[in-house]
């Protein structure tokens, strides 16, 4: 059950990959709803997103250098935490998520 | 006469309402499913006594604070919740002699404060920007601050999984005895946890456990900072084989197909669940997939959801949906 074709493609290399950044992060990437930044795996991709604008990495990262835990990434739309973490391959075309981990509705 | 029967003749016989909770019908959708060798099942958990899957984890909490001693007749039992099980805790505390407290969001639908009031609950408002979050976050401070209260909180609370576990997934055990994918809504985590688990002692590998979570609204994602997030102590991702978000818009337009095509009469989270297990359908070759229908619509009538054209819906991004 792979989540995408581009995701799977191992064979695509330093893509610009779409960034959608909650309201809680857009002061920290000045005001941008969106942006876009290079990398093979989310893992680049999302340290490229620090390099640019660094105030995102108490954020984005723990002190460990994994993912924030009350951070959500989603490749298009699945958690990249239950596919490969920050190995997970992003491939042309694909956009990233970033959502604050919220309690759940009425369910 | 009934001829040929070939399910049970009723939904068993019980000696009060609480009894009754469970035992819920598994409708297969072969509308929906988008090949012939993959077969598509509902758990319709709105056949509960309240209408929601609710209702087995607020007796499963309630039941296991009395086991432990944890409670007495006429006590004030405190819960955040957005309304299902406060619903349903409102139903079991009435008929077993608690008070009921419970802290939601205030921009939830006005159905489920008058389903509160009426089964006798007293409702205290959170901030709406906060989402579940801030119901949480105010009930906790709320039972910190005041002994008396008892707090399940099924956020944490290993007797909301175990009902699943030891009730629900039983249920789907009994009528299927293959299950190639499980897919439930993402809220407090309990239904995958108990159904996950116990699918997985039973099947194996062989069933993927996947979760459909709503995607909140930028209205509703009121945090202060990233670390003021949340993550229900009781969930362990690691049993997750999916994990798929579904927009607002998406949920209801699925809960319409579900009524359109398969004149399934369900709530919003339905509609979500059910767009995430067709697509997990669509990519088997063969097998049985079951979602959970976790409440019907009579909670979402006043958002004109059924009838009315989406873009007409109002509020869409900044009402807590499920």
């Amino acid at each position: 059950m792979a989540p995408t074709a581009a995701a799977n493609d191992k064979n695509l290399k330093g893509n610009m990959a779409t960034i959608k950044i909650p309201p809680v992060l857009r002061p920290a990437v000045g005001g941008e709803r969106e942006i876009s930044a290079d990398g093979e795996n989310v893992g680049e991709i999302l340290r490229a997103v620090v390099e640019e604008h660094p105030s995102t990495s108490a954020q984005l990262f723990g002190s460990d250098g994994d993912l924030n835990r009350y951070v959500n990434v989603y490749l298009n739309d699945e958690d990249v935490r239950v596919l490969d973490g920050l190995d997970t391959t992003v491939g042309t075309g694909d956009t990233l998520v970033i959502l604050p981990a919220m309690a759940g509705g009425a369910l | 006469m009934a001829t040929d029967l070939r399910n049970k003749p009723c939904g068993g016989r019980y000696g009060d309402i609480i009894e009754a909770i469970g035992h819920t019908p598994l409708i297969e959708l072969k509308r929906l499913s988008p090949k012939p060798g993959v077969r598509l099942w509902v758990k319709l958990e709105s056949r509960n006594p309240t209408g929601s899957v609710k209702d087995r984890v607020a007796r499963s909490l309630i039941l296991d604070a009395e086991d432990k001693g944890l409670i007495r007749p006429g006590q004030t039992i405190l819960e955040p919740t957005s309304g299902n099980t406060g619903i349903s805790l409102a139903m079991i505390c009435a008929r077993k002699g608690y008070r009921l407290k419970v802290v939601m969001p205030d921009n939830v639908t006005p159905e489920r404060t008058e389903l509160l009031r009426m089964y006798g609950a007293e409702i205290v408002y959170s901030e709406g920007s906060k989402g579940s979050n801030g119901a949480v976050e105010l009930a906790l401070d709320m039972a910190a601050k005041d002994s008396a209260y008892y707090m399940p909180y099924q956020y944490g609370n290993e007797a909301n999984p175990n009902a699943h576990y030891n009730g629900t997934a039983l249920e789907i055990l009994e009528e299927l005895d293959e299950v190639s994918a499980f897919v439930a809504g993402l809220g407090t985590g309990g239904t995958l946890m108990g159904n996950g688990r116990r699918l997985k002692e039973e099947l194996g590998d062989k069933v993927k456990i996947v979760a459909a979570e709503p995607m909140q609204g930028e209205p509703v994602q009121g945090l202060r900072s990233l670390d003021d997030g949340f993550i229900p102590p009781i969930i362990d991702i690691g049993l997750l084989d999916r994990k798929i978000f579904v927009t607002n818009e998406d949920a209801i337009v699925w809960t319409r197909k579900l009524l359109d095509e398969e004149q399934l009469f369900v709530g919003v989270s339905t509609g979500a669940i059910a767009r995430v297990a067709v697509r997990i359908a669509g990519e088997l070759d063969e097998g049985n997939v079951v979602f959970i229908a976790a409440d019907d619509g009579s909670k979402y009538f006043s958002s004109g959801i059924y009838t009315r054209p989406i873009e007409e819906i109002e509020n869409l991004d900044s009402t807590v949906w499920w």
